[in-house]
């Protein structure tokens, strides 16, 4: 899409956007998981980007990770172990699942960055003790932060840096709203292409631009006219750009989502009142959570349920990762909520690549009728 | 002429009659809890077990069944249910197992009695917050997680104090669900119940460092279950204190556990349950003794960081920098000290798609220890207690070639 060019060649090779940025004298950090407090990063001028994994071969990366590992982990290792990673100047490890927290100890052993820090975020979400860590962690990683890139940041940067955030991620969630009431205003790979930019792009940038898009939407500029089953996408990350197309030739739409890299990374904002950091936590206590937090025994069933009603969704469809422990485990639950409400699912599991066009096509079309 | 029976009579370890009867005596009050008034919790392998022994409630262990369905061999059956259900094939062995023995009939022992409470310590994996998860939602019960932050390079302050803030929400949950004052006088004696079980359980696996060693690490995995299930109870510390004579006794007599031990090897990983006996057999057949491992010794690595005088205290700390919530890097140290106090020839690793947090990072391991100490090492791959995974043919040749190479290093 020629109007949206900047996100699509940020997305198509973010290497290339970044080093671009270094040429102007930012420093950057690359990090895993939708937990990095990024407000503490760009509040410390430095620039961060979040990490997907390779699309290639992987090679190097074997001789650490077994093959059990996922495509995430693998990929991104290789990326680092390749020199593709070249422009980063440290990397931040919230502590996720298993496989994130093995992998940050063989990227601190055979890495060399320059920054890095695990950001070892509590598990359990729905204590007062849990929230209380939360806040002394990310006050460590400030710390951490100021010590290891020499930086100073005071709390009004942070307090600006919040204030950014919200505004983009604000702007990101009334796109995903306009998109829903209208899904032919933009297509699922555009929308793809804008939210996983976000997360790459200068963030200053972003805040001009994305009110630019939003504005363009309302206008329908984008309009492809295109509409179809609407359907809501859950799993952890989606990379596949493709995949908006396939469904939208088989004739649904996605016009929601709950993933890392979707919905869970712009819900809720950040409050603007008090101790920045606590704000910070505060957040990531109230927004909703990946599976490999806990916050009680229901919450992403009773979740995925309400998504797709408050988006009047036909249907789900469960894209995972293949060796992804925490969604792996929530797959048969939330799969049993949606039974009850008569939603129909299905579940797409992903390994390195995508099956190919034909055999995705038949499969959706299948689900795609069936609602 | 030797008489190959008796030969092999003399080398059984005696003790092993006496835990099959405490086992059965634990499992039998566990499974008739609820007629004698007593309640039952499910807990973690690596979970703080004694403040519940202190409030008389019965600890019962998926892990430990988890466990016996490999022994009995009938993992691959449950997980195959598991799948049915939705759970993928790539999910824990022992996850698997244990959600669905809850859901149909068809483990060992008639299945486990139902949990009044769950306790899920996280220092082991993440997977177990899930598995408790589904295990609360299912019975419907109250969940205690215990949240273990890990210690990728140390313990960091902010870390001791919500742990240690969350021993009282601990003891406030038990009070809650069993309705009485939490007894911390009681607390105190099991406490040092827990540390004295502890160091016999250490001291038992320090007599292989004797040549001939008196016992294997499959012996370890056996003689592993009262540690986990009865740990900080006068049972356990009475019965580690006879099989500490035993070893003694074993030891003084040249007992060895296999008949012509020639090399010792080091084991890494939780044991392939379905094999164990192949594998031991295996190993003996080239006169190679497993002597130690990093599994059976997770139960009783945090002794430093215990104070018996001062256990709950202490004990945040030590269920939290236990072997498998620390680095990679921690773990090659500990994995070298092994090798020279056991005085190793070579390194097994077992490479289990089951446990993430304790097979990804092998790698890295299995280099270092080569590095650093110049022994050779194999890597075997299997799911736990899900036999349908496992290639008997291909462990053999890799077994084979691996002692070859130890056997020319002579």
């Amino acid at each position: 899409m020629e109007k949206l060019s900047d996100f699509y060649e940020a997305v198509s090779d973010a290497g290339n956007y970044i080093r671009k940025l270094k040429d102007r004298g930012r420093k950057v950090l690359g990090y895993f998981c939708s937990y990095t407090p990024e407000e503490i990063i760009l509040a410390a001028g430095i620039h961060p980007v979040r990490l997907f994994g390779t699309e290639g071969n992987i090679t190097l990366a074997d001789a650490h990770l077994q093959s059990y590992t996922c495509s995430l982990a693998r990929g991104a290792l290789e990326d680092a172990l390749s020199g593709r990673l070249d422009f980063l100047d440290g990397t931040v490890f919230p502590h996720t699942c298993d496989t994130i927290q093995r992998l940050s100890d063989i990227w601190r052993l055979n890495t060399n960055f320059g920054f890095f820090a695990d950001v070892v975020l509590p598990v359990k979400l729905n204590t007062e003790s849990a929230r209380e860590y939360m806040k002394d962690v990310l006050q460590r990683f400030r710390a951490d932060l100021e010590k290891g890139m020499g930086v100073t940041i005071t709390d009004r940067a942070l307090e600006e840096s919040i204030e950014k955030y919200n505004m983009i991620r604000s702007c990101l969630k009334t796109i995903y709203e306009l998109r829903s009431t209208d899904p032919g205003i933009l297509t699922g790979s555009d929308l793809h292409a804008i939210v996983k930019g976000s997360m790459i792009m200068d963030r200053d940038y972003l805040l001009g631009r994305l009110p630019e898009v939003i504005e363009m939407l309302e206008e329908k500029e984008f309009s492809t006219g295109t509409g179809g089953k609407r359907i809501v996408l859950t799993g952890s990350i989606c990379d596949h750009p493709d995949i908006y197309t396939i469904f939208e030739k088989s004739g649904g739409v996605v016009v929601w989502d709950d993933l890392c890299t979707g919905s869970r990374y712009f819900e809720g904002l950040t409050g603007t009142d008090g101790d920045p950091v606590a704000a910070i936590a505060d957040r990531y206590i109230e927004r909703q959570i990946c599976p490999a937090k806990h916050m009680s025994n229901t919450v992403r069933g009773e979740n995925i349920v309400e998504m797709v009603r408050r988006n009047n969704a036909r249907g789900v469809v469960f894209l995972l990762l293949k060796f992804c422990d925490p969604h792996d485990f929530d797959y048969p639950y939330m799969k049993e909520f949606l039974d009850r409400e008569n939603i129909p699912s299905m579940l797409l599991e992903i390994e390195d690549q995508l099956p190919s066009e034909g055999q995705l096509m038949t499969r959706f079309e299948t689900f795609i009728h069936m609602l | 002429m030797v008489d190959i029976g008796k030969e092999k009579d003399s080398r059984k370890i005696k003790s092993v009659g006496k835990m099959k009867e405490i086992m059965t005596t634990y499992y039998i009050d566990a499974k008739t809890a609820e007629q004698t008034g007593k309640r039952v919790a499910w807990i973690t392998s690596g979970g703080p077990v004694e403040p519940l022994i202190a409030m008389d409630v019965i600890p019962v262990y998926p892990e430990n069944y988890g466990a016996m369905i490999g022994a009995s061999k009938m993992g691959g059956d449950l997980c195959q249910k598991a799948e049915d259900l939705g759970y993928s094939g790539d999910l824990c062995s022992y996850a698997r197992a244990d959600i669905v023995s809850s859901m149909v009939d068809g483990g060992p022992i008639g299945g486990l009695p139902k949990p009044d409470m769950l306790i899920c310590c996280n220092n082991i994996c993440g997977t177990v917050l899930k598995w408790y998860e589904i295990q609360a939602r299912y019975y419907n019960v109250p969940l205690f997680i215990l949240d273990t932050p890990f210690c990728h390079t140390g313990y960091a302050d902010e870390a001791r104090k919500y742990v240690r803030k969350q021993i009282d929400e601990y003891t406030a949950f038990l009070e809650n669900a069993c309705k009485k004052k939490f007894d911390h006088d009681r607390m105190k004696e099991v406490g040092k119940l827990s540390v004295k079980g502890q160091k016999l359980w250490q001291e038992v696996l320090n007599t292989a460092i004797n040549r001939p060693s008196p016992m294997t690490c499959f012996d370890a995995f056996f003689h592993l279950a009262l540690i986990v299930t009865l740990r900080g109870t006068q049972i356990a510390v009475d019965y580690y204190s006879s099989l500490l004579e035993e070893m003694k006794q074993r030891v003084a007599d040249g007992i060895s556990a296999i008949p012509n031990e020639k090399y010792r090897l080091l084991w890494d990983n939780l044991p392939i349950w379905y094999r164990v006996k192949w594998m031991s057999e295996k190993f003996a057949a080239h006169d190679a003794c497993l002597v130690a491992d990093t599994y059976t010794s997770a139960w009783c690595g945090q002794l430093k960081y215990m104070d018996e005088d001062n256990f709950l205290d202490s004990m945040a700390e030590g269920y939290t920098r236990i072997y498998l919530n620390i680095g990679v890097d921690e773990m090659i140290k500990i994995v070298l000290e092994m090798v020279d106090r056991y005085d190793v020839d070579g390194f097994v690793i077992h490479s289990n798609r089951s446990c993430k947090p304790y097979s990804l990072g092998q790698y890295d391991i299995q280099r270092a220890v080569q590095k650093e100490r110049g022994i050779p090492s194999v890597v075997i791959e299997s799911h736990m207690i899900d036999e349908r995974s496992f290639s008997e043919s291909q462990a053999e040749t890799r077994i084979d070639a691996f002692m070859e190479m130890i056997e020319q290093k002579g």
